[in-house]
């Protein structure tokens, strides 16, 4: 028999039983509709966070006390300033070392009040991060030198407490002290879940004082390219560490930060994956039920066939195509309701969603697979039938 | 003991020393108990008995469905115990046609493929496949049924389809197990009729099982089968056409 026979054959059992092969199916679509998803929200987070540290800018290296490491509390800082012009010198050029203090202060003007993220830095931020202004300019050294009451701000902040009003020039009142908008920012997004257009930045000078203590939280050396990264951090941190014997300090890179997040991610994705692989084998079990069901009330069908010719290998193939119809049906029908879903949520939900083709490849081989390997027992069970025993059964 | 002079071609079958036992539950049950039997091709036998006697047994055996607890059975001159179950599958297919009480079709498929499934098993191409199971439905009067489901259709017509699906692949021997035992008096008629003819125009060979003495006496040969074993082997004295007269007695 051709296997183009066997297979017009099998479609036609299925066919003359659609309710059941529809149910046998749901099992194989919800694993591989549940495996397609949850990879693409998987992935799509991972693409989403990958981008976020991308946007800092280039380059970068983040000083901070304590250990950085999953897990590790945060540590109290002990830096101050001279700690940043220590830094500075070992790095040797000033410009690509800044500061930054952190503080969640009422930002208000006149009736209009804003809770925002306070920053202190100074002039050689924007040598270091990618934060493009939309309006304005930024701080000069002088204004960090000078401890001037002056502000850069997040364009989410400016269009909550001015909306179309120009800020440039204009009052605002931060923890209560009255500052001069000296620029607005682009929009940039967020970071870590850190809203960076929610920022207003100050001179770190006058940040402390606002404050009232002479920490500084961390600080960040711009590497000058790539292959520069490695050595600088090390020397940095080496350099600290000599300083104060009795504490540690940790440099992170971006690329150090993308690895251990992206090795995250994948872990999740590949173990939300596997639970959805799970489903998977748990519909190929149930493709194996209905199959000896099948092969059971298709005793006297199978008795027959093999009386009027059909060899032990026909019938084994007949079953065995037809569960594996079965589950590769099922599998294009999950992968269809799985992209359509993923689009879906992508479209309708801020959970990001990308759609990876080795998934939906997974996914189409495992059904496959699974048809084949649930399938043969009962195909065998099908073949060995004693043609006899099978026409005198009624 | 039943030697071949050289020339003279091969019996259908030809059964020495046939034995048959099924194990129930620990109990040997002796449903053959050494039958010899030779029938050539062409014949037209009719096996008769009681119901428990053995016919079945002996049927499924002569069409190579079961194997024999001891003896020898010859299907063509060739001892189908050298033949492995593929072979016997290929044996079935080729040399055989079965036709049962129940008529065993698939129920929901249409005549034409129900009488096209020996061909599928031969490897035949779809479009001949199709041409000659129109052929057989119209040789047994259903050229207009070919699209029909089983399911619609009567007993009649139904073991009708099963006598196209036998003769399909130009069989040496028709099987026939109660052919008319699941139909009423006309359409058994009809049915035998059909058997009948197809042994008198192409020559084929049928063995008949049935319990019933007028659609037995319709055959040229009766064997008559008792607990096992063969009772009485008679040949009708009356010529093979025009099998009326006989009846009449
Ligand atoms: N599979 C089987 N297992 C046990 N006994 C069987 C089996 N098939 C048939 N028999 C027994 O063999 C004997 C002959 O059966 P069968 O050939 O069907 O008779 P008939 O067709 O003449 O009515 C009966 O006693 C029956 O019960
Ligand atoms: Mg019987």
């Amino acid at each position: 028999m051709r296997t183009a026979e066997a297979l017009r054959m099998a479609l036609e059992a299925l066919r003359v039983n659609r309710l059941r092969s529809t149910l046998t199916m749901l099992g194989v679509i919800i694993g591989v509709l549940a495996v397609v998803i949850l990879v693409a929200i998987g992935t799509g987070a991972k693409n989403a966070v990958e981008k976020e540290i991308a946007g800092l800018g280039s380059n970068i290296i983040l000083v901070v006390p304590g250990q950085v490491g999953l897990g590790a509390a945060p540590t109290q800082s002990r830096l101050d300033l001279t700690d940043v012009a220590f830094v500075r010198r070992v790095v040797g050029d000033p410009s690509k070392v800044t500061v930054a203090v952190n503080s969640g202060e009422p930002v208000r003007v006149g009736r209009n009040e804003v809770f925002a993220t306070l920053t202190g830095t100074d002039e050689n931020m924007p040598n270091i991060f990618d934060r493009p202004l939309r309006r304005g300019r930024y701080m000069s050294a002088t204004d960090v030198d000078t401890r001037r009451r002056v502000t850069v701000l997040g364009s989410e902040v400016a269009a909550k407490l001015f909306g179309d009003v120009d800020p440039i020039g204009r009052q605002v009142t931060i923890a209560g002290v009255r500052f001069r908008v000296i620029g607005i920012y682009e929009t940039v997004g967020s970071t870590f879940g850190v809203a960076r257009d929610q920022e207003v930045h100050v001179p770190v000078t006058t940040a402390q004082r606002l404050i009232g203590l002479p920490r500084i939280n961390g600080i960040a050396v711009g590497a000058s390219g790539p292959d520069e990264i490695e050595s600088l951090q090390s020397r940095v941190v080496a350099a600290l560490d000599a300083r104060y014997p009795d504490e540690k300090f940790s440099a992170v890179t971006q690329t150090q930060l993308l690895g251990t997040i992206g090795t995250v991610l994948s872990m999740l994705t590949g173990v939300l994956a596997a639970i959805a692989g799970i489903s998977l084998l748990v519909g190929g079990v149930g493709v194996s039920n209905i199959m000896l069901v099948s092969v059971r009330e298709r005793t006297k069908e199978i008795g027959l066939r093999k009386a009027l010719g059909a060899r032990q290998r026909d019938v084994l193939w007949q079953f065995l195509i037809e569960a594996v119809l079965l589950t590769t049906i099922g599998g294009l029908i999950g992968i269809l309701l799985g992209v359509g879903g993923a689009l879906l949520i992508q479209a309708l939900s801020p959970v990001p969603a990308a759609i990876t083709w080795w998934s939906i490849a997974l996914a189409f081989g495992v059904s496959v697979g699974v048809g084949v390997f649930f399938g043969v027992a009962p195909a065998r069970r099908a073949g060995r039938l004693d043609p006899v025993v099978a026409l005198r059964s009624e | 003991m039943t030697t071949q002079s050289p020339g003279t071609p091969p019996a259908a079958f030809e059964a020495i020393g046939l034995t048959r036992s099924y194990d129930l539950e620990g109990v040997s049950v002796d449903a053959l108990r050494g039958v010899d039997l030779r029938i050539e091709q062409g014949e037209f036998v009719a096996i008769l008995g009681p119901s428990g006697s053995g016919k079945s047994t002996l049927m499924h055996l002569l069409g190579c469905l079961d194997r024999p607890t001891s003896g020898v059975l010859r299907v063509g001159g060739v001892d189908v115990s050298t033949l492995d179950d593929t072979r016997l599958a290929e044996l079935r297919n080729q040399t055989i046609g079965f036709v049962f009480q129940s008529f065993h079709l698939l129920a929901r498929t249409p005549a034409l493929d129900n009488v096209a499934l020996p061909l599928v098993y031969r490897g035949v191409g779809r479009s001949e496949r199709r041409a000659r199971a129109e052929a057989a439905l119209k040789a047994v009067g259903l050229g207009h049924r070919m699209g029909h489901r089983p399911s619609q259709m009567s007993g009649g017509e139904q073991q009708r389809v099963a006598i196209a699906r036998a003769l399909v692949g130009d069989p040496q021997v028709v099987l026939a197990d109660e052919p008319t035992g699941n139909l009423d008096t006309r359409n058994g008629e009809e049915v035998m009729n059909l058997l009948e003819r197809l042994n008198a125009d192409s020559g084929v060979a049928v063995v008949l099982v049935t319990h019933e003495p007028d659609v037995a006496a319709r055959a040229r040969r009766q064997v008559h089968v008792r607990d096992g074993l063969i009772e009485l082997d008679s040949r009708s004295r009356t010529a093979p056409a025009g099998t009326t007269e006989g009846e009449v007695g």
